[in-house]
């Protein structure tokens, strides 16, 4: 018997929303010891399925129609207080963000001691024995820290272990990688996988990262718009999908590189940076204080019209060493040559002229645009303060939409009024308006869905090309590298450790810690069929 | 906070509080400078009484036939001997009179601010979790009501109701004149006199911290630690009290630590309304008089409070809330 059968499931949008159901019609069953993914874009209405099922949607979206059954028992049919006896007992949920996911002002151990607490099982040894369930070295300590001494990673495998409690026959893991680095990612990708195994648990594992399906999935499901348009096993779904939908997502995926790949621009740098090297401290008046190296020991040169990626995991500096570059960090040593000048020791006033021939694309696309300010405005407000006559920025940010393909008519909007994706299409018209000569690319595409991930990347990609655009591109994710990037460049802890031509650097790498990021990439043994082009 | 880090903590933060008291002694007596003239004759004038002898003896007190610095370091030696100057109107030692009038004061503001919290700490909470009912619109209302109504004119309109209209509770002084009443009695008639100036004090922040309680708990319960409790079955009142409160409280310390370091000072209204005799009727009294010693003794004394309940609120803060990295 299935351990979650869910029946024609549907569940209402508030009034004015852009369709009458989040989700409309969905029926799954997760069977005792597999691990069910379910795919989709932002949107799609997995989150509401998962929610659905704990009994957590808000009264905002009412459950309509369907039936719910968890291991024999009607979920739909119980009192709200059964259903929080059933919560944390019999199915359990891990969310995305680690980082907010836990009190911040409980300890950990005491976290994980309510769950037991709260359902009628006490004990305090058992804290300690799922600890290290979860692989976490020195449980007893881990469970006296609050959650802030954790990182990421420590912090989601906690989440997993007080989901685990008391042995959930369904566990529903919402995103639960996706704010994580990739090395973390897989470990606890293992995690998740291996306790499965040991249980018999059943998971309701909610991805939109087609890597992540390749790597952990017996079956999967398909949602696009609140419906469910495939469904399959992995090798089904992954290697011979059927429904456009399906096809679009995984022609989506960037595949890796094949062959040995040359360095294509043989011009002279553009940029040169030596012996760069960026402090922080931290400190009080009287206490000692700590230092980080952020940056050090990353020197690299980019030719003209070449796409250099920077590739790291978070904190490794890859971020600071972009921002001393454009001078958004002062860095205390080294010299940044741009076109021959050294920009490090250039007063602001003197920086002036070289910051128009460099701009930044950042990663957030809803915070990175003044949310006060028309779209028009935003984009010609970099030339406006340069000299160039209003009337003609603004001219000139009218054919820049045209060129990221949004309508002439954005130029008086305002940017909530657009989804991510054209938000960072705006970043892009924004950086472009000035002319530039190099571009930074800071993480652009991570904050967007895999579909419009590929739609921004394409448009940079013929950008670059049609105005012989150098750039500098910054992300964690190694297969979007592998797609965009003529040589890639790993940082590990402030330093690159390796650096060379994008199939070389996958093919043979030189340094363990690029053997290591490389090893954890979801879903390295699947290649995406190959699809053609878009029917 | 790991508590093993407390000692350092209290020996940093004491050092920078000292630095700030001297910093307040030293403007203190930059202050007096500031008045035009010769300070002793000044300050002897303005309080009415400019005898030679009380001239003299501010001119010794100040130093004033001494070079500048010469006259600060008299000055500061003084302050922190704690000797305030001599009131010749009250004809007092300034320190003395501080001293006796702190207690009513202290007793005054340390029931208006516990009111404060615990009302509105209750009324937020109890408007969070009825939101968008009767309940919470009531309170919404009544906490809207007195945040924006003055002071005054609330003490007022108690003093109206319970004294003239109802004749329950006195309408001013600490005891009752002429009843010679000790123990128990005594203990009750203080009580009977705090109730209406500490209400009037009180209210006004009862309605702050109502309103901030609420507005809070309704971000925490947002929040996604909120919905990992719910997701393990925790019952809502557990929920409520365990994960949301707790969070939301921590800004309720923030303001509080300002409130605290305020009441001293804001209660010069009341005090004045209720003819209560602490430290702010004498402030208002001085300034009235134009007794510069007390004054300054005053502002010492308000000063040296906000200082120290500072330190304590950062200690609370840093005890509640774990992820205070607590720099001296």
């Amino acid at each position: 018997m299935s351990i979650l059968t869910i029946e024609g499931l549907t569940v209402a949008l508030p009034a004015g929303a852009d369709r009458p159901h989040a989700i409309e019609d969905v029926s799954l069953t997760v069977e005792r010891g597999e691990i069910l993914c379910v795919v989709g874009e932002s949107g799609s209405g997995k989150s509401i399925t998962a929610n659905a099922v704990m009994g957590l949607l808000p009264k905002s979206l009412p459950l309509r129609a369907g039936r719910l059954i968890l291991d024999g028992i009607d979920l739909r049919a119980q009192p709200p207080e059964a259903m929080r006896k059933l919560r944390g007992s019999r199915m359990a949920m891990i969310f995305q963000e680690p980082m907010t996911a836990l009190n911040p002002l409980m300890r950990v151990g005491d976290q994980i001691g309510e769950a037991l607490a709260v359902h009628g099982a006490p004990d305090r040894g058992r804290v300690q024995e799922l600890l290290a369930a979860v692989n976490l070295p020195d449980p007893v300590s881990i469970a006296r820290s609050h959650p802030f001494r954790l990182s990421g990673g420590q912090r989601q495998r906690v989440m997993i272990a007080m989901a685990l409690a008391l042995e959930p026959a369904l566990l529903i893991a919402d995103e639960p990688t996706t704010a994580l680095d990739v090395t973390t990612q897989m470990q606890i990708l293992r995690l998740i996988r291996e306790i499965q195994q040991r249980r018999g648990t059943g998971v309701l594992f909610i991805t939109h990262d087609f890597g992540v399906v390749a790597e952990i999935a017996d079956r999967v499901a398909v949602m696009q718009h609140g419906r469910i348009v495939e469904h399959g096993t992995a090798r089904e779904v992954l290697d011979r999908p059927q429904h456009p939908y399906t096809r679009a997502l995984i022609r989506a995926v960037p595949g890796f590189p094949k062959g040995g790949g040359v360095a294509r621009a043989q011009g002279r740098d553009v940029l040169r940076v030596q012996g760069l090297e960026k402090t922080y401290h931290r400190g009080g008046w009287f206490s000692a204080g700590k230092m980080l190296r952020a940056v050090h020991d990353a020197d690299f040169s980019l030719t003209r019209g070449e796409t250099l990626g920077l590739v790291g995991e978070s904190g490794s500096g890859k971020s600071t060493l972009a921002r001393c570059v454009v001078r958004l960090v002062t860095p205390e040593k080294g010299e940044i040559y741009f076109d021959g000048a050294d920009l490090r020791p250039l007063s602001r006033a003197a920086m002036k002229p070289f910051r128009r021939r460099v701009q930044m694309i950042f990663q957030d696309p809803y915070a990175s645009l003044n949310p006060r300010r028309k779209v028009g405005e935003i984009i010609a407000e970099g030339p406006i303060t340069h000299g160039t006559p209003r009337a003609e920025a603004l001219e000139r940010a009218r054919d820049l939409l045209a060129i990221v393909r949004l309508d002439p008519g954005a130029m008086d909007r305002y940017p909530h009024e657009f989804s991510g994706g054209q938000r960072q299409r705006i970043g892009i018209a924004r950086a472009l308006a000035m002319k530039p000569e190099l571009l930074i690319a800071d993480e652009p595409v991570s904050a967007l869905d895999v579909s419009v991930q590929a739609e921004v990347l394409a448009l940079l990609a013929e950008i670059r090309e049609r105005e012989k655009l150098t750039m500098l591109f910054i992300t964690h994710d190694l297969r979007v590298a592998a797609q965009v990037c003529d040589r890639i460049a790993v940082m590990q802890r402030g330093a690159i450790v390796e650096q060379g031509p994008v199939g070389q650097v996958f093919a043979n790498p030189a340094h363990p810690y690029t053997q290591q990021l490389l090893d954890s990439i979801p879903g390295r043994a699947w290649t995406p069929p190959d699809l053609g082009e878009a029917a | 906070m790991d508590p093993s880090r407390l000692p350092a903590f209290l020996l940093r933060r004491g050092i920078k509080a000292a630095i700030v008291i001297l910093a307040i002694i030293v403007s203190n007596f930059f202050l007096i400078h500031a008045a035009p003239g010769d300070p002793a004759s000044v300050m002897a004038g303005q309080s009415g009484a400019a005898d030679e002898r009380y001239l003299a003896q501010l001119r010794t007190q100040f130093g004033l036939d001494k070079p500048l610095l010469e006259q600060l370091w008299i000055y500061v030696r003084g302050m922190l001997a704690l000797d305030l100057g001599y009131s010749h109107r009250q004809q007092m030692g300034v320190a003395a009179l501080i001293w006796q009038r702190l207690p009513p004061t202290l007793l005054l503001t340390g029931v208006a601010f516990a009111l404060a919290i615990s009302g509105g700490v209750t009324l937020g909470a109890l408007a969070a979790r009825r939101v968008g009912t009767w309940a919470d619109s009531v309170i919404t209302v009544i906490a809207l009501t007195f945040y924006a109504t003055p002071i005054f004119w609330v003490g007022l309109m108690l003093v109206l109701l319970f004294s003239v209209v109802l004749g329950w509770l006195p309408s001013f002084g600490m005891n009752s004149v002429g009843a010679d009443l000790h123990g128990i009695a005594a203990v009750l008639d203080v009580g009977r006199h705090l109730i209406l100036p500490a209400l009037t004090l009180g209210l006004f922040y009862v309605a702050v911290y109502a309103r901030l309680t609420r507005a809070t708990m309704l971000e925490v319960a947002d929040q996604d630690f909120v919905k990992t409790a719910r997701a393990k079955g925790v019952p809502e009142g557990r929920i409520l009290r365990r994960h949301v409160l707790r969070n939301a409280l921590l800004p309720v310390i923030t303001l509080a630590g300002i409130q605290a370091g305020q009441l001293i000072g804001g209660s010069i209204l009341v005090e004045t309304v209720f003819a209560w005799p602490g430290i702010g009727r004498l402030a208002f009294e001085a300034l009235l008089a134009r007794d510069y010693p007390v004054l300054l003794g005053v502002f010492f004394c308000t000063s040296a409070m906000v200082v120290i309940f500072n330190l304590f609120t950062d200690l609370l803060y840093a005890m509640v809330d774990p992820r205070v990295e607590v720099q001296g």
